[in-house]
């Protein structure tokens, strides 16, 4: 009882966790088409900024919700700026120019922070079920990504601002044509998705420690994500992260943890081929 | 040792003139100890202080008069922890610079790269890192900590301070396998059970699903052998599940590239482990090591297992060189095989003439507050696993690097 109990928050952690990694690439790849190959480094960044402000003395707490995703958000505000607004609807080239960012955001968090591991301890104990302990922090993460999707779901839904993005998404002439500036949108819709990154990427360093290179370990599995969900935005995201969090958590008790990601990795395959559009492809059309 | 492209190729150029150049006087006034090591890139945590080990070995060696007579001089390679590098630095070290040593190698990857290399050229290899053991090449000489000195010490020993049902968790690559391989063997030898054992590719972090496994299967100890960035954050998670104070848990590699000073105090205490160095040594050779260190590079904080092991390995080889009274390869090899000591900051370490490997004191710690507490000494011990594969004495051309089986 208690050990299905265990099992059960280990796969909600772990479809929490994959809806975090995920999110700040549903906006970036899945509303604004642009193949951010350096997803993964926004999240390492968010992380560094996480533990650095931790170290100089800041809450804990207000380094990971407030600073990281800020610091993050405004790297991406540049980097919009000077890079990826000049390849809107140009998916290659914008492949191209995002994985020369992700090496160059590596080479730049290697000569600040130094090539080796840094990380912070977890700000919440563990505790006791019946005769087992779970990790806290588990239950924050998923609190997180509970609050996470709801406010993306009620911005996008219910506001105005989500309302203006999601249809220069869908047709910036006629965007434009409103009295819109596509070019604005645009920017702020990126500065929200690498934010998104960035938040993601500091909620999990205390987890799993930091290295500059330890972006590489989340972007597949985003990709996956986001590409098996489809079109729809949340329900897209949601979808397929309970899925895989589901499929591979479960291998990873019955079997290991590599047996985990090889049955993710299998179930996306099967996936994929079944509903090639992604599930929101054919399930949940039309929804956000 | 810092080389940019300018100083690279400042020093091929210097040196290929060196050599195109007919001009012997140059030759013989200093002896050439060549050193490769990963000073830069992700295995820089070890190759750093291994690096300055090395320097103040060589400062040593050279403030005590030298070796016959002549100082000694360092040509080291950074290998940015590319092993491809490690091929083309060594056939530099022993080509062009013709080096009358080498020491270097950190990976076990790396050593296997040069190993040939240095055996056809006739250059003695010294390769100082613990690890997963079974090399026996009349070449080389190994003095890090096998895993059957580091198991057989510690098995019985957090056995004996929790209870007798033991899960390990091991790395996925031949180091992991192998050291697996002795715990199950130990544990078995002292009257215990491997109730789970586990192998981690050096790139999974999140250990949550294996912690609550873990517990379904209730053993007494945890013993650890992980390795790599990804793998530090078990000993992360295992605190933070509180698991920390209900199940022991004891590691052989925790602490080898000062890992421990990276998590905090709370998250390593009462680790065990056991290695031929702790900085909480109290020797006088440890205290005079710690000193000069700190005068050369300001704190000795950075100090480590491996760091220790490459200082002592230079020691080893000009112990060699002076017993010797020469620089001539077979008779520092056949001085070396005398069984000769030294006496490093680990304690003594002799050299075992059948193996090529290292007798050493082996200390039994346990983690606290970010340091490693001495709890007993098991002085001079054998490097049992090599040993019961290798024998240079009887097969000096043996070229191989064993598995050990059971």
């Amino acid at each position: 009882m208690d050990f299905g109990f265990v099992i059960l928050v280990e796969i909600l952690y772990a479809v929490a966790s994959l809806a975090l990694i995920s999110a700040g690439l549903a906006v970036v790849f899945g509303m604004m088409k642009v193949i951010n190959l350096a997803h993964g480094e926004f999240m390492m960044l968010g992380g560094y900024a996480a533990i650095t402000s931790a170290n100089m003395g800041v809450n804990i707490f207000i380094a990971m919700l407030i600073i990281a995703p800020i610091v993050v958000g405004l790297i991406g505000l540049i980097v919009e700026r000077l890079v990826i607004r000049h390849l809107y609807g140009r998916l290659v080239d914008t492949m191209l120019a995002t994985w020369g960012l992700s090496l160059f955001f590596i080479g730049c968090a290697t000569m600040i922070f130094g090539n080796t591991t840094t990380g912070i301890s977890t700000p919440i104990p563990g505790f006791a079920v019946g005769d087992y302990q779970i990790n806290g922090y588990n239950f924050f993460i998923i609190i997180v990504s509970v609050v996470l999707i709801l406010a993306m779901l009620a911005v996008l839904k219910t506001t105005r601002l989500g309302l203006i993005a999601r249809g220069t998404m869908q047709n910036p002439d006629m965007a434009s044509a409103l009295g819109y500036s596509p070019d604005r949108i645009y920017m702020a819709t990126f500065f929200v998705g690498s934010a998104l990154s960035g938040f993601a990427g500091a909620i999990l360093a205390p987890l799993v420690g930091l290295v500059p290179t330890s972006g590489g370990a989340f972007i597949a599995k985003a990709f996956i994500t986001v590409i098996a969900g489809g079109p729809a935005l949340i329900s897209g995201l949601l979808s397929s992260s309970a899925l895989f969090g589901f499929v591979g958590q479960v291998f990873s008790f019955v079997a290991s943890p590599v047996i985990g990601d090889v049955a993710m990795l299998i179930a996306a395959v099967i996936l994929l081929r079944l509903l090639p559009q992604g599930v929101t492809g054919r399930f949940f059309k039309g929804k956000l | 040792m810092k080389l940019n492209r300018r100083k690279f190729l400042a020093t091929t150029a210097a040196v290929a003139a060196a050599v195109a150049v007919p001009s012997i006087s140059l030759a013989g006034d200093t002896i050439k100890l060549g050193s490769v090591l990963d000073t830069s890139g992700g295995f820089d945590a070890y190759g750093k202080p291994m690096n300055m080990a090395l320097q103040l070995a060589v400062e040593k060696i050279n403030a005590d008069g030298g070796l016959l007579g002549k100082q000694v001089e360092v040509i080291g390679y950074d290998t940015q922890s590319d092993m491809a590098l490690y091929t083309q630095y060594a056939q530099q070290l022993v080509r062009q610079d013709k080096v009358d040593v080498v020491h270097g190698g950190i990976l076990s990857a790396s050593r296997e790269a040069i190993r040939q290399t240095m055996r056809k050229s006739k250059t003695l290899y010294f390769y100082n890192v613990l690890y997963e053991g079974g090399v026996c090449d009349r070449n080389i000489f190994i003095n890090g900590v096998t895993p059957a000195q580091q198991v057989e010490a510690l098995v019985p020993y957090a056995m004996g301070k929790s209870g007798k049902k033991v899960y390990i968790l091991a790395a996925d690559y031949n180091y992991g396998q192998i050291t697996a391989e002795w715990i199950k063997k130990y544990v078995a030898e002292n009257g215990g059970e491997t109730v789970g054992l586990d192998f981690f590719p050096l790139d999974v972090s999140d250990f949550g699903s294996t912690i609550a496994k873990i517990q379904s299967v209730g053993p007494d100890l945890v013993i650890a052998p992980l390795v790599g960035a990804a793998h530090l954050s078990f000993f992360r998670q295992w605190a933070a599940s509180g698991m920390k104070d209900k199940i022991a848990l004891a590691s052989t590699t925790m602490g080898v590239g000062n890992e421990h000073k990276v998590l905090n105090a709370a998250e390593t205490d009462g680790i065990m482990v056991a290695y031929n160095y702790s900085q909480d040594i109290d020797s006088p050779a440890n205290n005079a090591f710690k000193a000069n260190w700190e005068a050369a590079f300001g704190d000795s904080n950075s100090i480590h297992e491996i760091a220790v092991s490459n200082y002592q390995g230079v020691l080893t080889w000009a112990e060699g060189v002076r017993a010797a009274g020469s620089l001539d390869r077979d008779a520092v090899i056949a001085a070396l095989e005398t069984g000769i000591s030294i006496d490093g900051p680990g304690g003594k370490v002799t050299v075992d003439p059948k193996t090529h490997h290292a007798v050493l004191d082996v200390h039994l710690m346990e983690m606290e507050n970010q340091g490693m507490r001495v709890v007993k000494t098991l002085s001079q011990r054998q490097p049992i696993d090599t040993q019961a594969v290798c024998d240079l004495a009887a097969n000096p051309n043996d070229n191989t690097q064993y598995e050990i089986k059971f």
